[in-house]
This record gives C-alpha cells, structure tokens and sequence, in this order.
C-alpha cells in the first residue's frame, strides 16, 4: 500500500472542508465520539455539519472559516492519503503554498454556480508553480444546478481553456455534490450521464510519488562518530536521499568542495545494503578521508550540479514585513544554512495570470522573481529538475522566523533573465 | 535498475528519521520526552534507526506523575538500560511541593494538568531547546494543525496564529533565547500506523496494552477506569473485574481501559480496524471536559 498527498484548494464557500468531511465520512474515517461531538452542534435541521470535521481551532468555529493548514488521514483498502486543507482566502496565498509543497496532487474545488472564478486560476497557477502534475477539477454544488451536465460541460471547457492556456497538466474533471455525498466516495445515480470514476476512486488510482527517475542528490543531516573501542574511526554521514538512486561503489563528489571519494558503505537500520533509493534514510561511510560536514551534498561524480553562490529564484513572500532589494537574509536549502542577500527583484508575477510587472519591494502573499547571492556556495538544481534539490526557505536572521519559499529557477548566469546587480558584500 | 516501490511505512519512517537527524543537527541541547507510551516508544526505535551505531545526542526525559501504571515504569527503566542512554526522571511530587501547587481534587484526581510544571521546570533546569515528543496530529483538531516544529516561548505557549509556514520537509528550528522548539516526528501518522509500525518492527511494549484482568471502577459514562489507590472511591462506586487493554498510557486516573481480549499486536490490528470509538475519546477523561480542551492546554505550554 502506498501513499498520495493531496492539496484541497478552493474559495472560502465552495465547500471544501465540507467535502474532505464527506471523503473522511464515507470512506468510514470518522469515529463515533467525534461524531457524537459533531451533533452535540448539528444544525435545527438534523443534519450533521461535515465542515467541522476540519475547522479545528476555536477562532474557525467562531469565524467560521479556516485560517491556517490542517492536515488529515484517511486510509482506503488501497491507499493511505495524507490530506493538505489550505485555506482559500486571497490574504492565505502563504498557506497555499505552504500546502503544495508537499503534495503530489490538488484537487481544485469550483462552485458549479459559479464556475472558474479569478481564486480558481490563482489556486491552480501556484499549485503548478509548485511542482504539482496531478490536477483534479472538482465541480460542486451540482446539486444546486440541478445536476445539469451542460453546466459541468461549460466548467470543464473553460478550465480546459485555462490549463491550455498556460500549458499546465491536464485536469480530471469530476462533477460532484460534497454536501449530498454524489462522486465524492461512491458513484452517483443522479449524475448518470457522467461516466468517469468518482473522486475517491481516481485518488486511488493516480500514480503516487516516484523520486527515483532524477539523479542522485543526499545531503548531509548528522555525522555519526561513535569514537568507541569498537568503532574508533567509525564516520558516517547520516541523511535522507533526496533523489535518485545510490550504490556501493559509486563513484560521488561532495559539495560544495568538490572532494572526490568512492562510496564505500550504504547502511540502512545498521545493515550493509547494495543500494538504496530516495526517499530512504540512510548513512554513506566513503572510501577517502575526506571532510564532510553537515549542510554538504553527497552526488554522483557524473552527475553533480555546479556549487553556485549566484542564483534566480522565484520567492512567495510570507512575511507583513515586506521586501526590499538589498535585504540580507539565511538561506536554509534542506540542511545547509548560508548567508545570503538579495540584490535584485527582477520582477513580480500576476498569480490570476503569470504575467510579469516590475517591482520595487514583495509584500506578503507576493510571489516575485529575484536575484539572490549566497556567502556560500549551494549545490542547487533548478526547481523545475528537482523538487528536492531545487527548493529552500529563507529565514529571518534576527527573529528566526521563515519569511519565503524559494524555487530556484536558474543557478547558472548563462540562464539569468536580466543582467547581473551591483556585488554584494558580506561579513561572516 | 527497477524503480523501488516504497510501502506508505517505509515513508513515515524516513520522514521521522530526518526530522530526528534535522534536531540532532539543528540544536545544541534537544530532549526525547519519554511517557513509557506506545508512541514514545517508536520513537525511540526510530532514534536507534537514525543515530546507531552512535549514541542518541539527547537524553530521554520522563515526567512522572506519580499516579503512573508500575508496569510502565518497570519497562522504562529497562527500555533505558538495554538502549544504554541516558534517562532523566523529574517528578509532579517535587514540582507540586516546589512550587506549593495545588493537588488537583475530584473523585478521579488527575495531575495531567500539572504536568506542563514540570515540563517547563525540567527544560529550564537542563536549557533544553528542543523537546521531541510522540504526538500525532490525527489525535484531535487542534494538534492536526500543529507545525511538526513548533516553536513555543519561554512559558511553552503555543500561538496557532503566530505559526512558521512549514515547506517542502525544510524545517526551521531558529530560535530566541528564552523560546524552545516541541518537535513532533510522527505527526503523519496515525494510531493505526503506528500499531503497524510496532508489528513490523517486532517493537515490545508493556504488558498493560494487551488484554488482561483488572480490577475497574465502572464510570458514570460507561468507561472503565483502573483500580489504584489514587482513585477516590465512594461506597456505591460500582467494581467490575473484566478482560481489558489500554489503548493510550497515561496518567492512571485519566486513562481508561477498554475491554479487550486482545493477546497480540495482531489482534489489537484488527480490533482498530473494527473500532468505532478514536483513541482519545474511548480513553482520555481530560479532553471531554470542553471541545476546546485540547488548544486550551497546548495554549498553555502543554505537549
């Protein structure tokens, strides 16, 4: 059995956390006492609320809407999911993004009176930026159209449009009503000229993560030196694979030094393994004596990436305090931690268009095109690449606090956009 | 070379492990809090999973209650000696004493609420910055929206408001001085993963989780709690000896037992996968008290 995660993204009343609530509560993921909770506030109508079964803190339920990322199981016969609820509200895109980053899938929720509406582009142009394939378009409230497949028809053209438009994956287009249950977990008899599977069907049956198709990219977490009797020399370097798959033998430079070595060892739980593959978790003990830290990347000598301190990269801004050009900030990509600054916003993207406008400073919720200099070099892919390798944060270095997502766009000048600012200077 | 496929296990465990390598590399003074539970206990398999053949770079912290169940102690210690890491003990007793605190009353009298106390006199005493803990966000509402890095103040409170954006599985564990960081490995899964995990893994757990006699005292809601001499009974109080487990393990007189001839991890498998009742809600008292019971306590430096 595997596993998918999925994003669930739509305007504050298409219903929503309505429908994850009707995902939970048909595939029988609810418990009795969190049921009987649920009627304890049920409606004068009788019918339990599905809404709450997501809006967990207090200031939801007295706002009724939901103001931050939850997260959900569910487990079906086939799969186990992981459930992303990002809010829809234009002021949440922070959290959309947040939410997207780890999901292999969104579900892009439209009110069938309504159609494709300014939120549904912005919904779906970030959750592509992001990294992710699998669309659903999800058309709800077909129960208050009457079930009318002209109006699906229409829904799906233009989201059609919109995907072409911007040359963006293909949608799986689902009509349903969350509120009724109709396609949600079981086929519909009152949408019959519908003939695809119902949503919960298609969830299970999309492909699920694969990391193992790009080159190999690990990063250094830990260094594990016991310094016992037993294991005086003992050095392993403890981390995740990012990507891609490692082998005993292989031949690896690390970065950024760029030391050569030859893998001598790939331990797993302790056990001497042949090769493993992301996402494991492993220790890489290398044939030299070379010095390895953490924050530095183990990768195949025919396949590394050029340590770059110079890189564009396209930041959604996260922080009230905006940003100015200038602006001196830590980059963490995974587990290294650089100074960096930002000598140049290039321009800002249109997230209801992707069109460019220039820009002087990002404000919260802005998504911008930058230059960025590190005091460091990384080893970075592009974004587009390597989801892994491609993507940091960028950390506030007074307060702590994480203040953008990167997606580095381009980590060679060759690729840079517009020509290169003034140098930037550091003290370390 | 064909694509491995990973079962939805081996990706939990992965992401635990480089949550727990990413504190180990992040924090100069971090702590695994130890209760004796099921989930701490997989925690601590998963820590031998991420720094063996080292030592753990924390130690295991315990807070005792003193209303806990002996078995569990019993099986901490030991679980402590065969790792060969180090376990620091502080107990409610002293806290209470220390800080002339008031005992809580009741019939059923539990100290869970002061155990916060204690856990903000301990991370004070030793300076730890990071604390990691077994929570699950599928538990209850408010934690399934908790960062797996939680940033608190120097009173442990938790600002849902206030929270980082979490990205990608980058985790920021910058702190201030005075703010400590409650880190949460397992987040993603659920009570039923991790009793799929401890099948897995072989993991041993004390006795109390599979089916036994006991003597209980039934409860005005039908729940059955534990005889021990914490429990204020009263003559009319009725006393039952049935076949029960339990399915959470903490403070003796909060925890109820279910009735469960449950002998085997198996068998607790498929009794979850047949269970109509969540975890919290067939055993935890203190959550029923108000819906918001769960994001009141977290508010107030609560695991």
């Amino acid at each position: 059995m595997d596993l998918l995660r999925f994003i669930t993204c739509g305007s504050v009343d298409d219903g929503k956390s309505t429908l994850i609530g009707r995902l939970l509560y048909d595939s029988e993921s609810v418990s009795l006492d969190v049921l009987a909770a649920l009627e304890k506030r049920q409606a004068s109508n009788g019918t339990v609320d599905l809404a709450l079964l997501t809006d967990g803190l207090r200031a939801e339920r007295e706002q009724g809407i939901t103001i931050d990322v939850a997260y959900k199981y569910f487990t079906t016969p086939r799969r186990k999911f992981i459930i992303t609820d990002a809010p829809g509200h234009v002021q949440y895109t922070r959290n959309m993004v947040t939410g997207a980053s780890n999901a292999d899938l969104a579900i892009v929720l439209v009110d069938a009176r309504q159609g494709v509406i300014e939120q549904t582009r912005r919904h779906t142009l970030i959750a592509a930026l992001l990294g992710i394939r699998h669309f659903v378009l999800a058309v709800n409230k077909m129960d208050l159209v009457g079930y009318d497949e002209a109006v699906f028809a229409r829904i799906a053209t233009d989201y059609a449009e919109l995907t072409n438009h911007f040359n963006l994956p293909v949608a799986t287009a689902i009509p349903l009503s969350a509120l009724n249950g109709d396609n949600v977990v079981k086929k519909s008899v009152l949408l019959p000229w519908y003939t695809g599977p119902s949503l919960l069907e298609h969830l299970e049956s999309v492909p699920g993560a694969s990391e193992t198709a790009a080159p190999g990219r690990f990063q250094v977490q830990y260094v594990i030196r016991p310094q016992t009797a037993e294991l005086p020399d003992y050095r392993g370097y403890a981390g995740q694979i990012q990507s891609g798959q490692y082998r005993r033998g292989d031949r690896v430079t690390v970065l950024p030094s760029g030391l050569q070595s030859e893998i001598e060892a790939i331990e797993v739980n302790q056990q001497e393994v042949e090769t493993a593959s992301a996402p494991q978790a492993v220790v890489l003990r290398l044939r030299d004596d070379v010095d390895v830290s953490r924050g530095d990347s183990i990768v195949p000598l025919a396949e590394a990436p050029t340590p770059t301190r110079e890189l564009e990269a396209t930041l959604c801004w996260m922080s009230e305090h905006p940003l100015w050009p200038g602006r001196k900030l830590l980059v963490q990509h995974h587990s290294a931690l650089v100074k960096a600054a930002i000598p140049a916003i290039l321009y800002k993207v249109n997230v209801h268009t992707f069109a460019r406008a220039a820009a002087d400073s990002a404000q919260l919720n802005d998504i911008v095109r930058v230059r960025l200099k590190t005091a460091l070099p990384l080893a970075v892919d592009t974004y587009l690449e390597n989801r892994a390798s491609g993507s940091f944060i960028l950390v506030d270095e007074l307060t702590g606090d994480t203040v953008a997502a990167g997606l580095v766009e381009a980590a060679n000048s060759e690729y840079f956009t517009l020509p290169v600012g003034p140098p930037v200077a550091f003290s370390i | 070379m064909s694509t491995p496929s990973f079962d939805y296990l081996d990706r939990l465990e992965a992401e635990a492990i480089h949550i727990l390598r990413e504190v180990a590399g992040q924090f100069e003074r971090p702590a695994l809090l130890f209760s004796g539970g099921k989930d701490s206990i997989v925690l601590t398999r998963l820590a031998e999973k991420a720094f063996r053949p080292g030592r753990f770079p924390f130690p295991l912290v315990h807070v005792d209650t003193g209303h806990n169940f002996p078995e569990v102690l019993q099986y901490r210690d030991q679980l402590a000696e065969s790792l060969g890491e180090k376990l620091i003990v502080r107990k409610v007793e002293d806290t209470i004493k220390r800080q002339r605190l008031r005992e809580p009353g009741g019939k059923y009298p539990s100290r869970n609420p002061l155990q916060t106390y204690t856990l903000l006199e301990v991370i004070e005493e030793f300076e730890f910055d990071a604390c990691i803990g077994g929570a699950r966000r599928d538990e209850e509402k408010a934690r399934a929206k908790e960062r797996i890095f939680s940033v608190r103040d120097e009173f442990g409170q938790w600002d849902p408001k206030r929270q980082r954006p979490e990205l990608w599985n980058v985790y920021n564990g910058r702190i201030q001085k005075g703010e400590n960081v409650r880190v949460f490995p397992i987040s993603n899964w659920t009570e039923l993963d991790v009793w799929r995990y401890i099948q897995r893994e072989n993991i041993a757990l004390p006795d109390i989780y599979f089916g036994h006699e006991r003597r209980c005292v039934v409860l005005p809601t039908g729940q059955l709690l534990g005889l021990s001499e914490h429990l204020r009974l009263d003559e009319d109080d009725e006393i039952v000896t049935r076949q029960v487990r339990f399915r959470t393990v903490g403070d003796s007189t909060c925890t109820a037992a279910v009735e469960s001839d449950a002998a085997t991890v198996e068998d607790i498998i498929q009794d979850l996968l047949l269970a109509k009742v969540s975890e919290r809600g067939a055993t935890r008292l203190d959550d029923n008290i108000s819906e918001a019971g769960m994001e009141d306590r977290k508010r107030n430096g609560y695991f």
